[in-house]
């Protein structure tokens, strides 16, 4: 075994069980690494994200575990080691700011500094609360305070206790982005010196995008993709994490003809005549094949198109269109049911109304081939 | 008067070592996942449904001189227990356990888990986390907890008349002077006492009910 001691990295091999009838039976079982920087665990709900950093902040106990932090194990079965949650000096950071509702905001933050001596405490508590800009929420409770306000106190009670590893599940869930981005340069701007490990919990696509250097794609338990966001993201391999990565449209095919010196396939949608060109994977003719396309990336036109480079380009009918904030949602039948994000901008100088002929423009490397 | 003066002396110091007793074993039943805790929880229920009369006979039993509890402070103290004030402090605290007990797990149960873990995640050991989060949290529950001992020993009859008797400045308390007055057709004095101990219990129960809806609170809700 090697023990790597120059460099703050987290390490962890482990097994999860929950026994249970049907549904509630699940297994987590991961093997990975973080290093400095933040790290984005990734995944649709029910994944297993957070029953994973319970596991590595030591609230559940894994049945087969190996966690390193730093050189030093937290949990080793074995070595029949397991170092109780409060001496793995992590910030763990839930869903809620679960902030102790009978403190100040300031007793919160000092509540993990009990062996700091007091006049050190006062003033760590202080860089603390300015470093996320609650100093002056210092003697409110908790109650008195907004959403995200409470979100950083939490992260400023968590990281008070000079941690050596940083977990955060779903953080800021339910912020504007605004109140995210602004969080999140906070965080960064703490953590430049320190270079800790941080693992960022999310299963929004927009977060992984502001926030990733490196991303782990965690689904039924297991991790299945990892890498730069756009590696990890903009070709997912597997279908449940597409629809979680913000693919809204899924299409089954079975494949047509191979072209092999092109680098393409053409398919042909399930129970339609309608074709379309893809990149070439591993499949043969006749071999069933799901397709992901984001609805950000069909071009809409209301003639058909001409000397486009697209290889793609579909006849239908605009089925309805939906205002849904800054995008308008349209659904249009071209053999199979495709939806497309344009701006409202857009559908006002097309003047698109339902029920009228349009053209699908789809560029064949907009088509990612996922597996089940 | 030394009847009223009786029953509280009795109702306070009750309230109290069941404060002490309860608090642990609360905590003990709201944590543990022992799968025999339903035994546990049906032993300290039990006086909820048992007569008086079975608790205080089997008590007055074990007690008196032929009883090993009888014995064992005989041989200590040389007298039994049985009709004796100290008795009757055992009997009560037997009686009123659950009074004490089911506020106190339903408080402590009711205090979100995350916070404990928070708290263990921020380095508490059990200790700390108790002291610090889930005690001052469950503050309306330990407040019901001492009320209910307080308010059902000093209404108790049953098992006072069983182990204790009826020694004046003993053992006498306000309920049971209450029925020796009725006894003997003396209804002002009846009266009297029945008058005060509905008092009592009047303002015992609207300070349970002020402090759990929070009519005031030491903290803000949430």
């Amino acid at each position: 075994m090697t023990i790597s001691t120059s460099t703050r990295q987290l390490e962890a091999q482990l097994r999860y069980t929950r026994t249970g009838l049907g549904h509630d039976a699940f297994e987590l079982a991961v093997d990975f690494r973080l290093d400095s920087g933040i790290t984005i665990l990734f995944g649709p709900s029910g994944a297993g994200k957070s029953t994973l950093l319970d596991c590595i902040a030591g609230l559940l106990k894994p049945a087969v575990a190996r966690i390193i932090l730093n050189g030093e194990a937290l949990n080793d079965s074995a070595a029949n080691l397991v170092v109780p949650p409060r001496r793995r000096h992590l910030a763990y950071l839930f869903q809620e700011p679960a902030l102790f509702p009978h403190l100040t905001v300031e007793q919160n933050v000092s509540f993990g500094l009990f062996d700091v001596k007091r006049h050190d405490r006062a003033s760590r508590v202080q860089d603390l609360l300015a470093a996320f800009r609650v100093e002056r929420l210092a003697d409110r409770k908790p109650a008195e305070i907004s959403g995200g306000e409470a979100q950083r106190v939490a992260l400023a009670r968590a990281l008070a206790t000079a941690p050596r590893a940083v977990l955060l599940d779903e953080p800021l869930k339910g912020l504007d982005a605004e109140l995210k981005a602004a969080i999140v340069d906070d965080l960064r701007a703490w953590n430049r010196v320190r270079q800790l490990p941080i693992l960022y919990v999310t299963h929004q696509r927009d977060e992984v995008d502001a926030l990733g250097e490196r991303v782990i794609a965690i689904d039924r338990g297991r991790i299945i993709a990892e890498g730069a966001p756009h590696v990890v993201l903009d070709a997912p391999r597997k279908k449940r994490l597409a629809y979680a990565a913000g693919f809204e449209n899924h299409l089954s095919a079975v494949v047509q003809d191979i072209r092999e010196p092109d680098g393409v396939m053409r398919v042909r949608l399930s129970g339609s005549e309608t074709e379309l060109e893809v990149p070439l994977s591993y499949a043969t003719t006749g071999n069933r094949v799901h397709i992901a396309i984001r609805a950000g990336d069909i071009l809409l036109a209301t003639r058909r198109p001409e000397g486009l480079s697209a290889r793609n380009i579909l006849e239908g009918t605009l089925a309805s269109l939906e205002t849904n904030g800054t995008t308008v949602v349209c659904r249009i039948n071209a053999g199979a049911m495709f939806l497309v994000h344009v701006t409202p901008g857009a559908a006002r100088s097309l003047e698109l109304t339902a029920g009228q002929r349009v053209w699908l423009v789809i560029k064949t490397h907009s088509c990612h081939l996922v597996d089940d | 008067m030394e009847a009223l003066w009786l029953s509280a002396r009795l109702a306070v110091l009750v309230a109290a070592i069941l404060l002490v007793l309860a608090i642990p074993l609360a905590y003990w039943l709201s944590q543990t996942k022992w799968r025999g805790k339903f035994l546990i929880e049906s032993v300290i229920a039990l006086p909820l449904v048992l007569p008086p009369t079975v608790l205080g006979f089997y008590l007055l039993v074990a007690m008196g001189a032929n009883g090993w509890l009888g014995q064992l402070w005989l041989a200590w103290f040389g007298h039994t227990l049985a009709f004796t004030f100290t008795g009757l402090v055992a009997a009560s605290i037997l009686y009123s356990l659950p009074f004490a007990v089911q506020p106190l797990v339903m408080a402590f149960e009711s205090v979100d888990r995350r916070l404990l873990d928070a708290a263990a995640v921020l380095g508490a050991g059990r200790w700390r986390a108790f002291r610090q989060i889930l005690l001052p949290l469950s503050f309306p529950g330990i407040v019901t907890a001492v009320v209910l001992s307080f308010a059902h020993t000093l209404g108790e009859f049953g098992v006072v008349l069983m182990v204790g008797g009826n020694i004046p400045g003993v053992t006498r308390t306000v309920s049971i002077d209450i029925y020796d007055h009725v006894q003997s057709l003396e209804y002002a004095a009846a009266n009297r006492m029945a008058i005060a101990l509905l008092l009592i219990s009047f303002a015992v129960l609207s300070t349970i009910y002020a402090v759990n809806r929070r009519v005031w609170s030491p903290w803000p809700t949430q």
